[in-house]
């Protein structure tokens, strides 16, 4: 099988643009249940977007994968019979109140395990396995070698961001507000959902500017760095990764289009005949183009190794 | 103190013992053998320590297995339970050792681990099963139907995330049977507990798995389109929380029906922890006793006063924290009061007591003495002689004995403590 080159959508003309430039497959989703989505696509417009992306070729996802409250489950098996009913190829969960929910309004949804940082090991994923879930994705912080032995240990599929913003800190206080309060400011400074312009700045790191938002589900804070695997996309695809995410979060639509192109470059290629790869500087040279002079685009966890 | 010295302590001060969830547990955390002495010596009915491995304060005093055995003992002679934290996110380098582990905790008499990872769930379940598997506080469970799928997958505890407010307790209780645990008092994540890996982007030190360097506490500026939002003077943006304390809402917690009030604070001191569990030990015991007749009693939020060093607030049980719930002022202040003694010895003949130094201490001084159940008194320190006989003008070295006259008879584990200046 062909790895899977994957991004998200906040918007059918979007998905549109990201499956022309390369996407295989696309997480959509609302706010409602989807935790840092570039977008909603609410659920009466779930069936027109699952038919677009097939009618394209490409796959689509549905994320599912907030952390719920009681006050919110009374809607989703509802939610999960309107996705499936969409034809979505999957759904992404992380709170184990879905697991039950699928089983009983949606039964036989695919499911893709998403725990976000806490997705750190096969015994873990491969519970989720014995679940249900037929993908595991894994924490940003994994390096090399982890991925490597994580994805030989498993019967399931394994997905792996590669290029983009990570999620660093999420919290269901609302700070920002809570800060312009304590200042005495309008808090209606604010838009809510993923904004351009609002970043934070740690009093001893001042050249690294972590992007900051705040939405219905709370307070999201992004890494400083952009990861960008694009020159290790070999090692990733012989250690058997099976699917590649690029986040578009925070992100111009051409950015993402470009950064897309050059993964789908880099698989086809790799995928034709890896004996015969190499890497294509100039897809490289089109993403740095267009990135942020003040974002550094880094390997991210993938050559560190952690203390604790 | 020699360990045998607390031990007999113990033993001449033997309370009831408690029957499990007659009345919610009283949880304390245990940084160290000497700590746990004390967590139980003061009223929890239960403590929870870290071991070598797989907890997440790596920079915590741990427990070896045999020190773990010797607090199951001591625990044992009050009725009480020890707990061990192998609450990490593990990673594949993790996974190998970690059922040899559990069955030595198990050996050791642990009576339960608390554990996130459901990796560590597994294994426990399968290759430890005299141990009882307590969900960590860092799986965030915060709803009922994820509360019941880890009752279905076999565990009889779930620590919910600290999201959770007192009516969503009560609609967990009403829909699951199942022991919850709810932390009551101490230090909080701003974030969703597991969902922050600041420390692992500013420091390579991994949070989830003991590395956590407080980044959440750190000073930034908020930026608004490129202008900082802060003008000269402002305090900067934080994520840091004032700490929780619910000594005022006891009846309520337990009306909610929480089986367990846990408190925060293995690497905080002896001090901290005697005063904290005393104070809570008096209200559960009061409320239990005579629920008409119960009122909060103005020295248990005192007491808690004298051992806090952060602003407190009541978390997310009755809305969700705002602006007054932060902590934006430069903070860390020293907690009012500290430990300067403890005492190991009280003849009654001679109202002479025997102490042993913590911090440095010299007549004239004003001091409190206190001891389980809320006694306490204040006087100031008359003589003071070492274990020779010979007079003192300081206290001055770490775990000297010393000998003088309290106003009051005086109990071993009872602590005296100083004013800061």
């Amino acid at each position: 099988m062909k790895p899977e080159l994957m991004t998200a959508a906040g918007s059918i003309a979007q998905m549109e643009r990201y499956v022309a430039a390369g996407a295989d497959a696309v997480l959509i989703g609302e706010p409602r249940y989807g935790a840092r989505l570039p977008g909603a696509i609410p659920e009466d417009q779930l069936k027109e977007a699952v038919s677009r992306a097939h009618e394209l070729g490409a796959k689509a996802y549905v994320a599912v994968n907030k952390l719920l409250r009681n006050h919110e489950l009374s809607g989703l098996p509802g939610y999960l019979r309107a996705v499936r009913e969409a034809g979505a190829d999957a759904i992404v969960f992380g709170d184990p109140a879905v697991l039950l929910n699928v089983k009983e309004a949606a039964p036989g949804l695919p499911l893709h395990w998403n725990a976000e940082m806490t997705g750190t090991n096969s015994a873990a994923a491969s519970y989720w396995a014995r679940k249900g879930a037929t993908r595991a994705v894994l924490a940003r912080e994994l390096n090399e070698e982890e991925i490597a032995s994580f994805k030989a240990s498993v019967q399931m599929e394994v997905q792996v961001q590669v290029h983009g913003m990570t999620n660093i800190y999420h919290s269901q206080r609302n700070l920002l507000q809570s800060y312009m309060e304590h200042l005495g400011r309008e808090a209606r400074l604010l838009d809510l959902g993923p904004a351009e312009g609002l970043f934070l700045v740690e009093s001893e790191r001042p050249d690294e500017r972590l992007p900051v938002y705040e939405d219905e589900n709370g307070t999201h804070v992004m890494s400083a760095d952009d990861i960008c695997l694009l020159e290790a996309i070999p090692e990733l695809l012989s250690a058997g990764v099976d699917s590649l995410y690029v986040e578009p979060l925070l992100k111009s639509d051409a950015y993402n289009e470009t950064a897309l192109q050059g993964y789908r470059k880099a698989v086809d290629a790799w995928s034709a005949d890896p004996s015969a790869y190499e890497f294509d500087e100039g897809a490289l040279e089109a993403i740095r183009a267009l990135q942020d002079p003040r974002r550094e685009l880094s390997f991210g966890f993938l050559y560190k190794e952690q203390v604790y | 103190m020699s360990s045998a010295n607390i031990e007999t302590a113990g033993r001449a001060r033997r309370p009831l013992r408690r029957h499990r969830l007659d009345k919610p547990e009283l949880l304390a955390p245990a940084g160290s053998l000497e700590k746990l002495k004390f967590a139980v010596h003061y009223g929890a009915d239960a403590v929870y320590i870290g071991g070598q491995k797989y907890g997440l304060r790596s920079n915590a005093d741990n427990f070896s297995f045999e020190e773990m055995r010797e607090g199951v003992a001591f625990a044992a002679q009050y009725g009480a339970k020890v707990f061990v934290a192998t609450n990490i996110y593990a990673h594949q380098e993790d996974l190998e050792g970690i059922a040899d582990y559990l069955k030595q905790l198990e050996a050791a008499g642990i009576a339960a681990i608390i554990a996130a990872d459901p990796a560590i769930v597994e294994i426990a379940m399968r290759e430890a099963p005299g141990l009882e598997v307590h969900l960590s506080t860092q799986q965030s469970t915060m709803n009922w139907q994820a509360v019941r799928f880890w009752k279905e997958e076999g565990l009889p505890r779930v620590v919910l995330a600290r999201e959770t407010s007192l009516e969503e307790i009560r609609e967990m209780k009403s829909n699951v049977d199942i022991e919850l645990e709810v932390f009551i008092h101490g230090a909080m994540c701003s974030s969703v507990s597991g969902r922050c890996v600041l420390s692992n982007h500013f420091t390579d030190r991994d949070s989830n798995r003991g590395g956590c360097c407080q980044s959440c506490r750190w000073m930034y500026d908020l930026h608004l389109d490129a202008s900082p939002t802060a003008d000269a003077g402002d305090n900067p943006f934080t994520m840091g929380s004032k700490d929780l304390c619910m000594i005022q809402h006891i009846p309520d917690l337990i009306d909610a029906g929480v089986d367990s009030f846990k408190i925060e604070g293995r690497m905080k001191s002896i001090h901290y922890v005697a005063s904290v569990v005393n104070a809570y030990r008096q209200a559960i015991d009061a409320y239990m006793a005579d629920p008409e007749g119960y009122h909060l009693r103005p020295e248990w939020v005192s007491e808690i006063g004298k051992a806090a060093n952060r602003p407190l607030n009541t978390g997310f049980f009755y809305s969700t924290p705002g602006a007054g719930e932060h902590i934006y002022e430069p903070e860390e202040k020293p907690a009012p009061y500290d430990f300067a003694a403890v005492v190991t010895d009280y003849d009654t003949a001679s109202g002479i007591a025997t102490i042993q130094q913590r911090s440095p201490f010299r007549p004239g001084m004003e001091v409190e003495f206190i001891g389980p159940g809320g006694r306490s008194f204040h006087q100031t320190l008359g003589e003071l002689e070492n274990d020779l006989g010979q007079k003192v003008d300081v206290a001055r070295h770490p775990l000297q004995t010393i000998r003088l006259r309290t106003e009051k008879p005086v109990f071993p584990l009872d602590i005296m403590r100083k004013k800061m200046l």
